[in-house]
């Protein structure tokens, strides 16, 4: 099997945001970047763990500049055979699916992963984008994935439960919690990673849909009232009375 | 022009979340002075209500192909009732199948997107729409400068506001693609409220000690009619089933009232319910940092306090 996985480089779910003077650009600054935790604990883990189990390679793909290699690398050691970036500043998430598509399409993979949003912009865009635009079956938010031969079978997140479903490769999925289990890379996959080939390609040409032209962050929260502990009937008073939500 | 707007019906049914997509596309569509429509695929015995809500009409597709979910037979039919409408703008809930579809969609109609939006666009010379970024951290203004836009708007963010009288329904004829992916089962929890849609939540953390103590919260939830939610320690160690967790690698959710109990607040917890419009805290530790993110707090032993706080919900049940 032929594996597929986008990453994308986020910072660290602790890291503290802030802007620049003018609000219009994310202040770097001082911030960790990490693999996107859904690309990486869920997306990436089940496609080693498919490789280990049935064969096949495992191939990272990555939208960005020569930085985001630190975060490709990990991804190498924790089990992915080679890695693709395409050599493309930030851009708007069509421009960012279309220049996967065009690697997904070059490479004939048997399945697309990505994570199910990023934890930066919170899109869940990308893997419902890549496939349209390559034509293929999407399974979003998907907790489980068992293959059978050229048939999957995959568990995706509803309102309030969960729904089962079968594809035929070849398809997109993004993987939500459940689908696989964090692993830490050992010194032999590090080792390892330094000598898998990261192959850089230039960007096909697309233009952006949408800019974000501006941050802000939200309104601060007034002080937190604190009740008596004797006196849960106030408690119970202010959330009908005065917050209106009982 | 108009603006369309994919209302989604569940068991042949618009719920409460259809009515708050079409609140928001009419108020989109004032804002750029066109009408509003409004899609239905499959059937809904009340779809002709769409129109108190603000559609002028509603178009509604029925195909077998659509009964299973299938994002790219969706994404094709809401495309082709785009152009029949003649709509530029799409709005979709930010829902399970919306989540699905606002990515496909977008490519689809070669549009610029906002997904997850929960405030109303302005067009002073550009589309602008704010989202919320970082996990709720900060506010992004998103720019579309296609002629195509698709939009998904948070659940819970507009409520529906009924105005105008029920608007025809007539049925499109569209040609669809065949499913490839084919659904073998549905499995809602049943007996409780699902966790996204929850308007009052109740969730605990490791300060409960351990999972022989939740009927306390069970219990409030019950009287409440709330959902349960836990942190994520709790799930990784299986005192709570892992569809509970709420943060920012969990669910994300934003319900009128949030309870942490016995929750102390990392970040990463905070990520997922910080869009909670009231939020009270019941921890021991004056330091924990979740009270800086409450409306309400009580600092004290849970298991003193929820007992009591569960008296006081029963009683004003009683007389409300």
């Amino acid at each position: 099997m032929k594996l597929l996985v986008c990453v994308s480089k986020t910072p660290d779910t602790t890291a503290k945001i802030s802007f620049n003077a003018e609000n219009t650009e994310f202040n770097a600054q001082g911030v960790t970047f990490i693999m996107n935790p859904y690309d990486e604990w869920y997306a990436l883990v089940r496609a080693v763990e498919l490789k280990e189990k049935h064969g096949g390679t495992v191939t990272l793909v990555n939208v960005g500049g020569a930085d985001n290699d630190a975060v490709i690398r990990k991804g190498l050691a924790i089990g992915a055979d080679d890695a693709i970036r395409v050599d493309m500043p930030s851009g708007s998430s069509l421009n960012v699916a279309k220049q996967i598509a065009a690697v997904a399409k070059d490479g004939g993979y048997d399945i697309v992963f990505c994570g199910k949003e990023t934890i930066d912009y919170n899109g869940s865009e990308i893997g419902g984008m890549v496939a349209e635009l390559c034509d293929l079956p999407f399974i979003s938010y998907a907790s489980s994935l068992e293959m059978d031969g050229t048939n999957a079978t995959i568990a995706r997140d509803i309102e309030g439960g969960k729904e089962v479903v079968e594809v035929a490769t070849p398809f997109v999925v993004s993987a939500a919690k459940g689908m696989a289990e964090q692993r830490i890379p050992n010194m032999r996959g590090i080792m390892q990673a330094r000598r898998k080939p990261i192959k850089v390609v230039p960007a096909v040409d697309a233009a952006n849909a949408s800019t974000i032209v501006g941050y802000e962050m939200p309104p601060a929260k007034a002080e937190c009232k604190m009740i008596d502990p004797e006196n849960m009937e106030e408690l119970v008073r202010l959330l009908h009375e005065e917050a209106k939500v009982i | 022009m108009s603006v369309l707007v994919f209302a989604e019906q569940q068991g042949g049914e618009l719920k409460k979340a259809a009515f708050e997509a079409v609140t928001y596309g009419k108020k989109t569509a004032d804002v750029l002075g066109v009408d509003c429509k409004a899609l239905v695929l499959g059937s809904a015995s009340n779809a002709a209500e769409l129109g108190k809500y603000g559609a002028a009409e509603v178009l509604t597709v029925s195909d077998a192909s659509l009964d299973g979910f299938d994002g790219s037979v969706y994404t094709s039919a809401i495309a082709q009732a785009a152009e029949a409408a003649g709509a530029s703008v799409v709005v979709l809930m930010h829902s399970a199948k919306g989540k699905d579809l606002v990515g496909r969609l977008a490519a689809k109609m070669d549009a610029g997107s906002a997904p997850g939006v929960n405030q109303l666009p302005t067009n002073d010379g550009a589309f602008r729409v704010k989202k919320n970024v970082f996990s709720g951290k900060a506010i992004a203004e998103i720019e579309i400068s296609s002629a195509n836009k698709v939009i998904s708007v948070m659940g819970n963010s507009f409520q529906p506001e009924a105005t105008g009288a029920d608007a025809p329904v007539n049925e499109l004829s569209v040609s669809l693609p065949a499913a490839r992916i084919s659904v073998k089962s549905v499995d809602k929890v049943t007996g409780s409220v699902p966790l996204p849609e929850a308007e009052l939540v109740v969730s605990a953390g490791r300060g409960m000690k351990g999972p022989e103590n939740w009927n306390i919260i069970e219990e409030m939830a019950d009287i409440l009619g709330a959902a349960t939610a836990c942190s994520r320690p709790v799930a990784d160690i299986h005192w709570r089933p892992h569809h509970e967790h709420v943060g920012q690698t969990g669910v994300a959710i934003r319900p009128n009232l949030y309870f942490a109990i016995g929750i102390s607040g990392a970040i990463q917890h905070l990520a997922g319910v910080n869009s909670s419009k009231v939020i009270v805290v019941i921890n021991k530790d004056p330091e924990a940092p979740f009270f800086k993110a409450a409306d309400y707090g009580v600092c004290a032993d849970l298991f003193d306090v929820v007992p009591k706080l569960n008296e006081a919900l029963k009683k004003f049940k009683a007389g409300a």
